[in-house]
Parts: C-alpha cells; structure tokens; sequence
C-alpha cells in the first residue's frame, strides 16, 4: 500500500531543497494535467512505500493562479495522506497563510519550520509547543540546507499519513463569521464530500467561483447561502473574500505574538544592505548590465564558445588533441569502423552525416547550456532574479512581457534554445508562453551568417543590413506581446506584479548543480528523439531522389527528394519575391540549423568549399534576388519557424504539441506577412509593383494594425466574476 | 482618499480598505496586505515603478497601479 504525502509551502521557502534531501534521486518529472506547470514526484528515501508530490510553491489557495488551482485540485481531490507544509522561519507570519488554509482541507499537517539556524543565528526563539497546539499539528524545527531536523520531519508526516486520521482544524474564526460558515454546512448537509465539508463551506463564503462551479447547486440553493453571506458582510462592513483574509492574517498576527520572541527590533539585515545597493535608483541599472554582460560573456562568449567549438568541431567534427594526443572526432571514429565492417556507403553516410552530424550539431550546445544554467541558477537561488524583475518590470510589461522575459532575449542573441529553456524562471504561465513564442524572433549566432551573406552580397556590405535584422527582431517580439495578449487564449487579467523579494542567500552548491544537470538532461533526451527523427528526415530527404530515370541516393541535390518538394512549394513564396527552388530549399534546410542556408546555396550553386563570408555566392545571388526580395528572404529566414533544436526546446517547455504547433505556425505567419510587405512595398517604391500585390501588402499592414490597437476585451475571470455576483 | 501610492520614501501607513475586483485584489491580500496592516515604502524601483515595501517582516514589490487600490491612513 502506497502512501502519499503533499510537500505544500510558499516559493523561495526552501521547499526544493527539503524535496531533493527526502526523495534523492528517486524523482520523477511530469507536468500537471492541463497547463505547464511543473510537476515532480519522489519516493521518499527512508520509505520506499512512501510518494512525496512536490506541489508548486504557493501563497494560498485561492482559485486564480494556475499554481494555485493545480495544488489545489490534487489537495481536494486526490486527498493525500498528509501534507508536510514547509514554513520559512523567518518569515513566519506569511508563511502561516498558507498553513490556516492547508489545515482546513481535513488532511493531517505537519509543520516543518525551515531555515532554523538562520533563526537561532538571530537569537530569535519560535516556542514551537505553543505553535503546535495552537495550530493542532505537529510543528518541527528543520533547516533544509544543514540537513538538521528532516528525517525526524519525515517520519512524522509518514506516521501521521499511515494513521489516517481526520483531524479539525483548532483556528476559528470570529462569531459572526463562523455562524455564516455553520449555516452554510447545515444548508449542504449531505452535499460535501465527507470529512472536506468546512473546507467547502468556507470557500462558498468567499463565494469560489471554482466550487461553485465544481458542486452545481441549485439557484435557490445558492440564493439562501447568499443571504447568510450578505448578512455577514452587511454586520462587518466588507465583503466576504477580504474578511476571511482578515481574519487569517488576524489570528495569525495574535499567534505571532504568542510564539515568537524576537531578540531584536528589526534593523538593517544584511539583505537590505545589499538591496540598498542593488536596486539602488542610480546603480541598479549598470549593476544589471554588469551582471547581465557577465553571464553573456562567460557562458556564450568565452567558455561557452571554447566549449561548444570542442564539442562540434572536436569531438563532433574531425578530432581535438588531448594533452598533445590527437584524439579523433566521433564522426570519423564511427566512419571508419563502419566501412571496416562493410556497411553499404549510403548507411555510413546516414549514421555519420544524417545522425551523428545532425544531433551532433545540436548535442553540440550542451557545454554551453551547462555552463549558461549554472549561471542561471545560482541568479535565481540566491533572489537576485526577482530584483532583475523588479528592475526591468517597467519596460516589459508594456509589451505583455514579463520583466524576466529579458534573460531569454538576451540568452537568445547567442542561440535561442538555452534563451527559450531561460523562459522557465518566469512565474506567470501567460508570460512564459509568450516569451516562449517570441524569443527565437532574436536573431542567434547562427543566423549571423545569413545575415552577412546577404548584407555582402546584395547590399554591399552596408552598414545598416545587420543592426536592421537585430532591430526587427526586437519590434517583432514587442509587436507579438501587444498583439497575442489580446487572443483569448493569452486573455486574462494583466498577471498582477505583486512578488516577494526574498532574502538573499548563498545556494549550496549541490542545489546549482542539480538545477543546472535537471535542465539540461531533458534537452539531451530531446536531442535524442525528436532532433534525431527529424535530422535522419531532412538528410534522407535532402540525399535521396530520383535521377537518371530511377529512385536512389543522388549526387546532385538538385534530384533530390528535398528539391522537389522545394519545387513543390516554391510557389508560396513568390508573393514574397523569391520563387526559385534553391531557395524553398534553403529555407528548409534551415531548419536543421539556420547556418545551413547559405552552404545550401553553395551546394546548390555547385561553389564547393565557401569562404568566410561566401564570396563565390555574391554574383548568383545577385542575378537571383532584387534588393527588397533579398531583405524579404532575409526577413522571412530570421522569423520563421527556428531550427530543430530550438522547437525541440519550445516543445519541452510548452509541455504540448498543440502549443507547439501554434508557436511555429505564428512565428512562420508572421514571417510571411513581413516579408510580403517588404517585398511588395519595396517593388512599388522601385516603381515596379503590381496593384495585387501592394493591395494583399495594405491589407496586411491594415489586418496587423487592427490586431495590434483593437481594444483587449475584458478578462473572461472577471466576467464569471460578474455572473456569479448576480446570482 | 489617500492611496499607498502617493505615501513617500521612508514612511509607514496603515491600510484601511483594499478596493478593486478579482484575482489582483485577491492575490495583494493573500500577499498580507489586509485591513490594519503596517506598510513602509522602501523605494521605487529605478525606472520610476515599481515600488518596494516592508510589510509584516518581509519585502514585497507592487506596481504603483496596483498600490493605488490600496487606501491608507
């Protein structure tokens, strides 16, 4: 028989740290049914019969965010055995918030107080007896990063989920209230699910627009629990959401007093110095850059370059020396083995060209996203993430981004997938989709050479080609936030901005690292699966065709199956100014990685080995493109759907291939409306536009301005809101 | 009515009602922002919002939006 116990407790209270020394590895990762909210398992380590369900860190257990309504949903209905709420201990009047609550759920709860010695360091004392008997659970001195208290912590929660007890929560609330909250469960007598029904009653006072729902009451029903409601609220002068609140942190405030002496009056802490600081109005700023530029520079300039250079071009690519040994690549290793063995070339030239080097490629970037999450992680446990939110909040949320949706953008310029997987620190589910989304409108280092191909080749290396593919990648990001807040799937109440600024302190180092390695690995194990499939599909399609009357592996690419698709499709794209196939194809290909349009174009224009900048290319590509259809094909490459990698990312983060589906589709759609514009405006002004195209621009430039300044209609929260205060 | 908003660096108020609709409201209140409540205003944030306060042992961070739902002493 397997038991299950709900690690439950606000962000930053050390929640991930007492989860990772309970279950050590034994951790599974999902996410919870329905939004992208992360969700982890463990069996606890003392006690294999034992299931420890991290839930999200959360302040409370109202019905709004998605955070909140997944923990509560698995609370309620999958009913636990117990629930360890861990409780920062030096901040224990907010974190109790959540406890008032947890223990209304009719679950037994054990109360670990974390971060002890930071408690006792401060000759603070917590009377945990008085707590205890207060709250009517056990209450446990812990600190999560000493390891002191947890085993003893654990057993308890375990003794308490094998017991199975129903216990009622000891905190009342005042007279008038409670009297509401009795007649609420005379008048659902039989309707509650059993040993749940205060837990019920009190959410029908706030008047939970989640249990109504959820309970399907008649209207005379809910008219008669209105009456006691508005009564109660008529004799105190609010209304009942804010008074149950009251009353919580009320009676929390009273057992503050009771059970905790404080040694000193509250001065300067060593965190408000360094705030004082940090978010300094002056300082702030350059102290941001510096510590932004830091992490660029390390991560993807130097160590991430060095790292990523060995990996692709050493261990990946031909060799790399090892203390003066020449140790040879992969690729080599694997081709020389295979041809000894007498494989057939065409599988040789699969496993070395199509596999090793298209996940390679990508498996490449792993030195680099090590190094970028170690950073990442260490920002974000030691709480300077939310003062980079804080700071950059203001310019974002104009947008419907969120403050934090900067790292990604940043991370972004040099490869979008560490930039997309960045997107995870940010709290709102809404914020994150949308970073998500947009972040690969960034150009990456990869499409560099795309950029200076044609900045060469067409317009003379003009000074003004390269900064202008940064500049429209920013406008298309910040367009994007206007525009996707205001469809109903992003819809919804502005997330509010109302974060806690936690403490600051030092992570341990076990913590960085186990973030950085989790992080990583998930896009290991998507390089080995989805990147794979689709890199042995492009270079099957891109080496077989059919030449010379009859199916096979093709010399030329011109045969190959890739190219006639490309011809296939070519079509699609003369709105935009460039219909021949070679490029069709090297928009494809492009998707493997984005540096591969332009050797598509040297393998095509049969130019053998390019140099730097492809020089050998500039006089094709001339004839081929006028100037305003080279800026669209340039345009169309840096916004379309990104490389494999990179939608391998978004599909790890958005949890869902319909999300998925809808990210690439709008990132392609939006390429194409641009590059239309830019070709069909470019030509008229050249004085060589047809009236069908410059309509189909106008009406592109129109439908966008309708999309972007149409007013947001109101949030569908508020309008059920509404609904329910009619009733 | 005096908001929070308009309080200045350095002062403490005491929060009288909480005003507005929905998960905002909500979400301030869960966050310990409740009738009767000590509120110091630290700073604002660099670029002008938002603000940074010290309420019930702990910092928060609030747009100056939301901070004018709040009505103080």
């Amino acid at each position: 028989m397997a038991y299950k116990i709900a690690l439950a407790g606000n962000p930053n209270s050390g929640k991930t740290t007492l989860f990772n020394v309970l279950t050590g590895s034994n951790q599974f990762v999902g996410n919870w049914p329905g939004v992208t909210v992360e969700k982890k398992e463990g069996y606890l380590k003392s006690d294999h019969e034992v299931v420890v369900v991290d839930l999200p860190g959360i302040y409370s257990l109202s019905p709004y965010t998605s955070e909140e309504v997944v923990a509560r949903r698995f609370l309620v209905g999958e009913h636990p055995d117990a629930i360890l709420n861990i409780v920062d201990g030096t901040n224990l009047e907010r974190n109790l918030y959540l406890t008032t609550q947890l223990t209304e759920l009719g679950i037994p709860v054990v109360i670990a107080v974390n971060m002890m010695d930071v408690v006792t360091k401060n000759g603070d004392v917590i009377h945990i007896h008085r707590l205890s008997d207060e709250l009517g659970c056990e209450v446990m001195e812990i600190s999560a990063l000493k390891g002191t208290g947890i085993a003893e912590a654990a057993r308890t929660a375990v003794e308490k989920a094998k017991a199975r007890m129903h216990p009622e929560p000891k905190h009342n609330f005042s007279g008038s209230v409670e009297h509401a909250i009795a007649h609420i469960e005379e008048a659902m007598a039989g309707r509650l699910p059993k040993g749940q029904e205060r837990w019920y009653a009190i959410k029908l006072f706030e008047r939970d627009m989640r249990v109504i729902e959820e309970l399907q009451l008649p209207a005379e029903l809910i008219a008669h629990i209105e009456e006691d409601i508005r009564s109660c609220e008529r004799e105190l002068d609010d209304d009942a959401e804010s008074i149950i609140t009251n009353e919580r942190y009320n009676y929390i405030t009273a057992l503050i007093r009771e059970c905790y002496t404080r040694k000193n009056a509250p001065g300067m802490t060593i965190s408000d110095k360094i705030d004082y600081i940090v978010t300094n109005r002056w300082l702030a700023l350059p102290i941001f850059a510096a510590v932004m530029c830091l992490t660029y520079y390390i991560s993807v300039t130097t160590v991430g370059t060095w790292a990523n250079d060995w990996a692709a071009n050493g261990v990946f690519g031909d060799g790399w020396t090892f203390f003066g040994h020449f140790v040879p690549g992969i690729p080599s290793v694997v081709e020389n083995a295979l041809t000894n063995w007498g494989c057939a070339d065409w599988l040789v030239r699969l496993v070395v060209d199509g596999i090793i080097g298209g996940v390679g490629s990508v498996l490449g970037f792993i030195p680099q996203l090590l190094v970028l999450f170690f950073f990442l992680a260490f920002l974000e446990a030691c709480g300077y993430m939310s003062r980079i939110a804080f700071i950059m909040d203001r310019i974002f949320r104009k947008f419907g981004l969120s403050g934090k949706s900067f790292i990604p953008m940043l991370i972004g310029t040099g490869c979008s997938v560490p930039g997309i997987m960045a997107s995870r620190t940010i709290e709102s589910e809404r914020d994150r989709k949308m970073t998500v989304i947009t972040t690969s409108f960034i150009p990456c280092s990869a499409k560099l050479p795309v950029i200076s191909l044609f900045g060469s080749a067409i317009f003379g290396g003009a000074w003004w080609v390269a900064p202008s593919a940064y500049f429209a990648g920013i406008v298309a990001v910040l367009c994007s936030g206007i525009l996707l807040k205001k469809f109903r799937m992003f819809r919804g109440e502005d997330a509010a901005f109302v974060m806690e600024l936690p403490a600051y302190h030092w992570p341990t180092p076990r913590n960085l690292l186990r973030s950085m390695w989790e992080r990583s690995w998930s896009f290991i194990k998507k390089a080995g699966t989805v990147i794979l499939l689709c890199s042995m599909l492009i270079w099957f399609l891109s080496n077989f065709g059919v030449a010379n009357g009859r199916f096979g592996m093709v010399t030329d690419m011109g045969d190959s199956l890739l190219a006639a698709f490309g011809n296939l499709i070519a079509w699609i794209f003369r709105p935009l100014g460039f219909d021949e196939w070679s490029c069709a194809v090297a928009t494809l290909t492009g998707l493997v990685a984005k540096e591969n349009v332009v050797s598509t174009f040297g393998v095509l224009f049969g130019a053998g080995e390019l140099s730097e900048n492809g020089a050998e290319l500039w006089q094709r590509l001339s004839e081929m493109f006028t100037p305003y259809s080279a800026y669209a094909f340039l345009i169309f490459n840096l916004l379309c759907c990104p490389c494999v990698a990179a939608v391998g990312a978004i599909r790890r983060e958005m949890h869902s291939a319909k999300w998925t589906l809808f990210a690439v589709s709008y990132q392609t759609g939006l390429a194409y409306c641009v590059a239309l514009t830019v070709n069909q405006l470019g030509a008229l002004f050249a004085g060589r536009g047809s009236w069908l195209g410059t309509a189909a621009a106008c009406l592109v430039i129109a439908g966008f301005l309708y999309l972007l300044l149409r007013r947001k209609k109101p949030a569908p929260v508020a309008e059920e809101k509404r609904e329910g205060a009619a009733v | 009515m005096k908001t929070l908003k308009d309080v200045r660096h350095g002062h403490t108020v005491r929060v009288v009602r909480v005003h507005g609709e929905g998960a905002i409201r909500r979400h301030i209140m869960d966050m310990g922002i409740t009738r009767g409540t000590e509120i110091t205003v630290r700073k604002t944030a660099p670029l002008g919002d938002p603000m940074e306060l010290t309420l019930r042992g702990y910092e928060l961070s609030l747009r100056k939006a939301d901070a004018e739902m709040i009505e103080v002493e």
